[in-house]
C-alpha cells in the first residue's frame, strides 16, 4: 500500500511479484479506500491551530479556551495567549475537547487479521522453546484493516505484543505508530519490552507447576547472565550447556541488565508477589500484565515501583484471578500504583476508551484514567520525550473530541498524527457506504 | 476531515424521507404465530417435565418518581412515576398519586428503564470460573444434539447470574453454544439466587431450538462432516423432514384417541425438532452471513416453522430488507468483527441500519461482561446510527436491550416495558443509561428489589464465591 498523498497509485512490494498483479491491487485498495492513511510527512506539514479547545495537555493542567499549534509535525505552542502562525490551518474546537492521540500498550495490530485464521495471525508462536528471540515487528503487516479502524477512534500508537502461545518467554514488542502506512516507517521503536508469562498459563507451557515455571524462567536469566559476562567462551565452545539457543539468550541480555522491560503476565496475588521478588532477584525492569488481583497486594506492588498494565472491564472470577473487581484499578491507583490501561485486544482496540471510561465509572480518576492511556505508557515504553502529552516540541498527536473521549457518545472529530490529519476511510466505511441504501440501485452495487 | 463531513451531510438528506418506509418485500415472511408467552399449552406436544418452581421474592408497593423514565416503547418521560404493586407495573406518567402504602424512592437526577433482557448468553452452562469442571455449553458430539436441554447444565451457582442482575439484567436467555447444526434446547431464566435452574426458570417462556449455520459445525464436524456450508443446509433439512415424520406420527396418534397401547415410540432429538414444527417453541439461529440468513428463511419456510431471532447477524444490515418482512429478531453486537472471516463484513451501523429499516434490532451479549452492560453496547450502536445521520433517540434505543430482546425470546407480552400490567421489571439508574459513567443504582425482578447498589446482598453471587477471598470480597 502506498502513501495516497505520494499521488503514485502503487509500487512493487518489496521487489517480489508481479509488477502489474500489484498495481490492480493497489488500485482497488485505493477505489475503495482500504488503508489509504496519509503518511505523516513531518516535514513540510501545513500549520494546524487547533483553538478554543478545553485542552487536557496531561502533562499539566487542563487548559480552557486554549490552543494548541503544529508546525512540521511537531506541537510548536500550547496554551491560551498562543499565536497562530500565518497560513495555518484554523480549527475551531470551541465546546470540543482537545487531548493527546491515545496510546493502547497491548495490542495485535497488524499480527492479526482474521483471529480465527492461523495463516493471518503472526503474534504467537506455538514453538515450545524459549522464544525471547521471537520479534514481533518482523511480522506486522502495515496493511491491516485493523489499524484505519483503529485510528479513527482516536488511537494513533499501540504497542504490537507477542501472545505466550507455548513458552514462557514470547518474544519482544513494537511500538507502532497508526497514521504510517508502510514499513519500516509503522514501526517507532523496536524492541519494547520483553513479553513472559507465569500463573496458570506459565505453569501449564511447564509441566503445569508454578515452581516449575519460576525454576526455568530464572534458569533462563541466569543462562543470559552467563552468556552476556561469557560471549567468548561460550563462542569458543568453552561454556555448560544453555537452556535457551544463542539468538533468545542475547535477547534476554538487556533485560537481565534491566535495560528493556520484562512484562510479566500474572493475575493471582501470590504469583504477582512471585513476580516482585523476580525483580528483585534479578534487578529487573518489571511491568505487571493483567494483574486481576492487584487490588489485594497493591500496597506491594507501589512500594517496588511495578507499573501495572491491566484492563478495567474485569470482575468474573477465574480460578486465578478469584478476585476480580471492576475496582481493581481505582484501588491499585489509590495505594500509589503507576497504570496503563489497554485494551488487550486487536479488532476492538478502540475500546480502550471503554476500558478507560469504565475505569473511571468505578473509581479511578478521570486524569488518571486519560494519563493511563497517554504519558504514562510513553513513560513506561521509554518514548516520553516525543510523545504521550500535549508539550511543545512533542509529537503532533492529537485528538479533538466531541466531548468526553470515555463516553461512549462522544464522536472523533480530528486525528493528527505527527501534525496530519489521517484518512477518515476505512474498510468498514466502504461496506457501509456500499449498503447504505438497497434501494435504486442495481442489486450488484 | 471535509470528505467525512460531506459524506455525513449527504446521508441525511438521503435517509430523510424513509427513516420509517417499509422496504418492498422480497417474499420471506413467516408464517403468523400470535405473541404470547409460553408453549401453546395444552397444544404442546409434550408437557415441560421440568416446570418452573420460580415465585417473586417479597416485595412492597413502591412509587418511583422525579425520574426521567424511557418506557421501552418508544416514549420518555421527564419527571416521570413508575409504581410497582404486586409484582406488576400498576402506573407510568409525569404525575401519579402515592398510594397510602408505598416506598417512595426519589428519583430526582436518575433515569428508570425496564429490566434489561439478555436474549443470548451462555450463564450457567457456560459459568464462571471457566473451567472444564463446568464447561457444559456444547454437546459437540454429533452434529445434532436437538434432545440436549440447556437447564440441564445450568449451574444455579454461576457467580456470572448475580453479577448480570446487578448490571440491570432482569431475565436472560441461555442457550447452547453453535457447534451443532441443532444444539439443543434453550431456556430464559431470572437471574435471581435460587438452588436449582427450576427455580430461575421464567414462567411460561418457550423453548427455543438452537441451530448454527457457517463455520462452527463444518469445522467441528469436518472429519465426519458436515464439512461444508452445503453439508449444513443438508443437515439441517435431514432433520425436519425426520422431525416432520415423528410429528405427523405423534398427532396421527392422538388423532386416533391416544391409546396407551399403540403409543408410538419417543425419540428426544426428534421431539425438538417436532415441537419447533409444531410451534411450540422457534428456532435460534446462529448465523452470521447474509447470504445463509436467507437460505435460513428459505428452509424455515419450506418446513413451516418460525425462527425466533439469528445470533449475531453481522451481515443483518446487507439483507436489512429480508429481515423487516420476516419479522425475525437479530440479535447484534454493536462492534464485533474479525474473529472469523464470516465476521469481517461487521460494521458499527449493523444496529443502526436494521432499526431504520423496521426490522427488530436487538443488543445481545454472548459474553459473560458484557451482560454486565448492554446499555453500554446499545449506546456504541447509537452513536454509530447518531454519525450515519439516521435519526434515533434513546428512547427509541433503549428497546434494543429491553422490548426488542423481550420479542426476540418470546416474552414481550409479559415483560420488557413500562406498560401497565408487566411485570414490574424495573431498573433505575444513576443517570443516563448510555453514559459510561452510569451505573445500576437499584433493580427490581417482579416488583422485588433484588439489587441495591447501596447495600448489596452478598448472596446475590452464588455459593462458590462466598469466603473464598480473605476479607472483604468485591466484585
Amino acid at each position: 500500500m502506498t502513501c495516497l498523498n505520494e499521488g503514485s497509485v502503487s509500487r512493487p512490494a518489496m521487489g517480489i511479484g508481479i509488477a502489474s498483479a500489484t498495481v490492480r491491487v493497489g488500485a482497488f485498495l485505493l477505489l475503495v479506500g482500504w488503508g489509504g492513511g496519509l503518511c505523516p510527512k513531518p516535514v513540510g506539514a501545513q500549520a494546524v491551530a487547533i483553538t478554543n479547545g478545553e485542552i487536557h495537555t496531561v502533562a499539566g493542567a487542563v487548559i480552557r479556551g486554549g490552543t494548541v499549534v503544529m508546525e512540521g509535525g511537531v506541537i510548536t505552542a500550547v496554551g491560551r495567549d498562543v499565536a497562530i502562525p500565518a497560513g495555518a490551518r484554523v480549527i475551531d474546537a470551541a465546546g470540543k475537547v482537545v487531548t493527546p492521540g491515545l496510546f493502547d500498550s497491548n495490542t495485535r495490530l497488524g499480527v492479526v487479521e482474521i483471529s480465527s485464521y492461523e495463516g493471518t495471525s503472526d503474534g504467537s508462536s506455538a514453538n515450545d522453546r524459549m522464544t525471547a528471540a521471537f520479534n514481533v515487528a518482523e511480522g506486522i503487516n502495515p496493511n491491516t484493516t485493523l489499524i484505519p479502524v483503529t485510528r479513527v477512534e482516536g488511537i494513533t500508537r499501540a504497542i504490537v505484543a507477542p501472545v505466550p502461545g507455548a513458552s514462557l518467554i514470547a518474544g519482544t514488542g513494537a511500538l507502532i505508530n497508526l497514521g504510517a502506512s508502510r514499513l519500516p516507517e509503522i514501526v517507532v521503536k523496536t524492541p519494547v519490552a520483553m513479553y513472559a508469562v507465569l500463573g496458570e498459563r506459565g505453569a501449564g507451557f511447564q509441566g503445569g507447576a508454578r515452581p516449575l515455571a519460576l525454576l526455568r524462567l530464572r534458569e533462563a536469566f541466569q543462562d543470559a547472565m552467563d552468556y552476556a559476562d561469557h560471549r567468548a567462551a561460550f563462542q569458543a565452545g568453552e561454556r555448560r550447556d544453555y537452556s535457551l539457543s544463542r539468538l533468545d539468550l542475547e535477547a534476554l541480555v538487556p533485560v537481565i541488565r534491566g535495560e528493556l522491560p520484562l512484562v510479566l503476565q500474572v493475575g493471582r496475588a501470590s504469583d504477582i508477589l512471585t513476580a516482585l521478588s523476580l525483580k528483585k532477584e534479578f534487578g529487573l525492569e518489571l511491568v505487571l500484565s493483567g494483574a486481576g488481583e492487584g487490588w489485594m497486594v497493591a500496597r506491594e506492588i507501589a512500594a517496588a515501583g511495578v507499573p501495572v498494565m491491566t484492563e478495567a472491564i474485569s470482575n468474573l472470577p477465574s480460578m486465578e484471578t478469584l478476585g476480580a473487581s471492576y475496582e481493581n484499578v481505582a484501588r491499585m491507583q489509590e495505594a500509589g500504583v503507576t497504570l496503563i490501561l489497554t485494551s488487550f485486544d486487536g479488532h476492538n482496540v478502540r475500546n480502550v476508551k471503554q476500558e478507560a471510561g469504565f475505569a473511571v465509572s468505578y473509581g479511578l480518576s478521570h486524569d488518571a484514567a486519560l494519563r493511563a492511556v497517554t504519558l504514562t505508557p510513553a513513560e513506561v515504553w521509554g518514548v516520553a520525550d516525543r510523545m504521550g502529552s500535549l508539550e511543545v516540541g512533542k509529537v503532533g498527536d492529537v485528538v479533538v473530541w466531541s466531548g468526553d473521549p470515555f463516553e461512549i457518545l462522544t464522536s472523533v472529530e480530528h486525528v493528527f498524527i505527527e501534525g496530519v490529519e489521517i484518512s477518515y476511510e476505512t474498510r468498514q466505511k466502504a461496506l457501509l457506504e456500499k449498503y447504505r441504501s438497497l434501494e435504486g440501485r442495481p442489486p450488484w452495487r | 476531515m471535509r470528505t467525512r463531513h460531506t459524506l455525513l451531510g449527504l446521508t441525511v438528506l438521503l435517509v430523510a424521507g424513509c427513516a420509517s418506509a417499509q422496504t418492498p418485500g422480497p417474499g420471506s415472511s413467516q408464517p403468523a404465530r400470535e405473541s404470547q408467552v409460553g408453549p401453546a399449552g395444552a397444544e404442546a406436544l409434550f408437557p415441560d417435565p421440568f416446570p418452573s418452581t420460580y415465585k417473586p421474592f417479597p416485595s412492597r408497593t413502591t412509587l418511583i418518581r422525579n425520574a426521567t423514565v424511557l418506557t421501552g416503547t418508544g416514549e420518555e418521560i421527564r419527571g416521570g412515576s413508575v409504581l410497582l404493586r404486586d409484582g406488576k407495573i400498576a402506573g407510568v406518567g409525569p404525575n401519579l398519586d402515592v398510594p397510602a402504602d408505598a416506598v417512595v424512592i426519589d428519583a430526582a437526577g436518575k433515569w428508570v428503564t425496564p429490566g434489561v433482557i439478555d436474549p443470548h448468553s451462555h450463564l450457567g452452562v457456560y459459568p464462571s470460573p471457566g473451567i472444564p469442571s463446568l464447561s457444559d455449553g456444547n454437546e459437540a458430539t454429533d452434529p445434532n444434539t436437538a434432545e440436549v436441554w440447556a437447564e440441564h447444565s445450568i449451574w444455579p451457582q454461576d457467580p456470572g447470574f448475580g453479577l448480570a442482575l446487578a448490571g440491570g439484567v432482569t431475565a436472560l436467555h441461555t442457550l447452547p453454544g453453535s457447534a451443532n447444526l441443532i444444539g439443543g434446547r434453550s431456556v430464559t431464566v431470572k437471574p435471581v439466587p435460587s438452588r436449582t435452574y427450576q427455580g430461575m426458570k421464567f414462567p411460561g417462556a418457550p423453548h427455543g431450538l438452537k441451530m448454527a449455520c457457517g463455520e462452527n459445525p463444518k469445522r467441528v464436524y469436518a472429519a465426519r462432516g458436515p464439512s461444508t456450508r452445503m453439508g449444513n443446509v443438508a443437515g439441517w433439512r435431514t432433520a425436519f423432514i425426520q422431525g416432520q415424520d415423528y410429528l405427523d406420527r405423534w398427532k396421527k396418534w392422538q388423532a386416533a384417541g391416544s391409546d396407551p397401547a399403540s403409543r408410538p415410540a419417543r425419540d428426544l432429538e426428534l421431539e425438538s425438532v417436532a415441537a419447533t414444527l409444531n410451534g411450540d417453541m422457534d428456532a435460534h439461529w446462529h448465523c452470521y452471513r447474509a447470504d445463509e440468513m436467507v437460505t435460513a428463511l428459505d428452509i424455515a419456510r419450506e418446513f413451516g416453522f418460525r425462527i425466533a431471532s439469528f445470533e449475531h447477524a453481522v451481515e443483518g444490515y446487507k439483507i436489512r430488507d429480508y429481515l423487516a418482512e420476516s419479522g425475525v429478531c437479530s440479535l447484534m453486537w454493536p462492534d464485533w468483527w474479525g474473529f472469523k472471516l464470516e465476521a469481517f463484513d461487521g460494521i458499527k451501523e449493523n444496529v443502526a441500519l436494521l432499526h431504520q429499516a423496521g426490522a427488530c434490532a436487538v443488543m445481545h451479549s454472548d459474553d459473560v461482561q458484557i451482560i454486565q452492560f448492554l446499555n453500554l453496547e446499545a449506546a456504541k450502536a447509537l452513536r454509530a446510527a447518531n454519525e450515519a445521520g439516521i435519526p434515533v433517540t434513546k428512547a427509541e434505543a433503549v428497546a434494543w436491550f429491553t422490548l426488542n430482546a423481550a420479542r426476540a425470546i418470546g416474552i414481550d407480552e409479559v415483560t420488557g416495558s413500562l406498560e401497565v400490567g408487566k411485570n414490574a421489571d424495573v431498573v433505575i439508574w444513576s443517570g443516563d443509561p448510555f453514559s459510561i459513567y452510569t451505573k445500576t443504582e437499584k433493580v427490581f425482578v417482579d416488583g422485588a428489589l433484588l439489587f441495591d447498589r447501596a447495600a448489596p446482598d452478598p448472596y446475590l453471587f452464588g455459593d462458590f464465591m462466598l469466603g473464598i477471598l480473605p476479607g472483604e470480597a468485591i466484585r
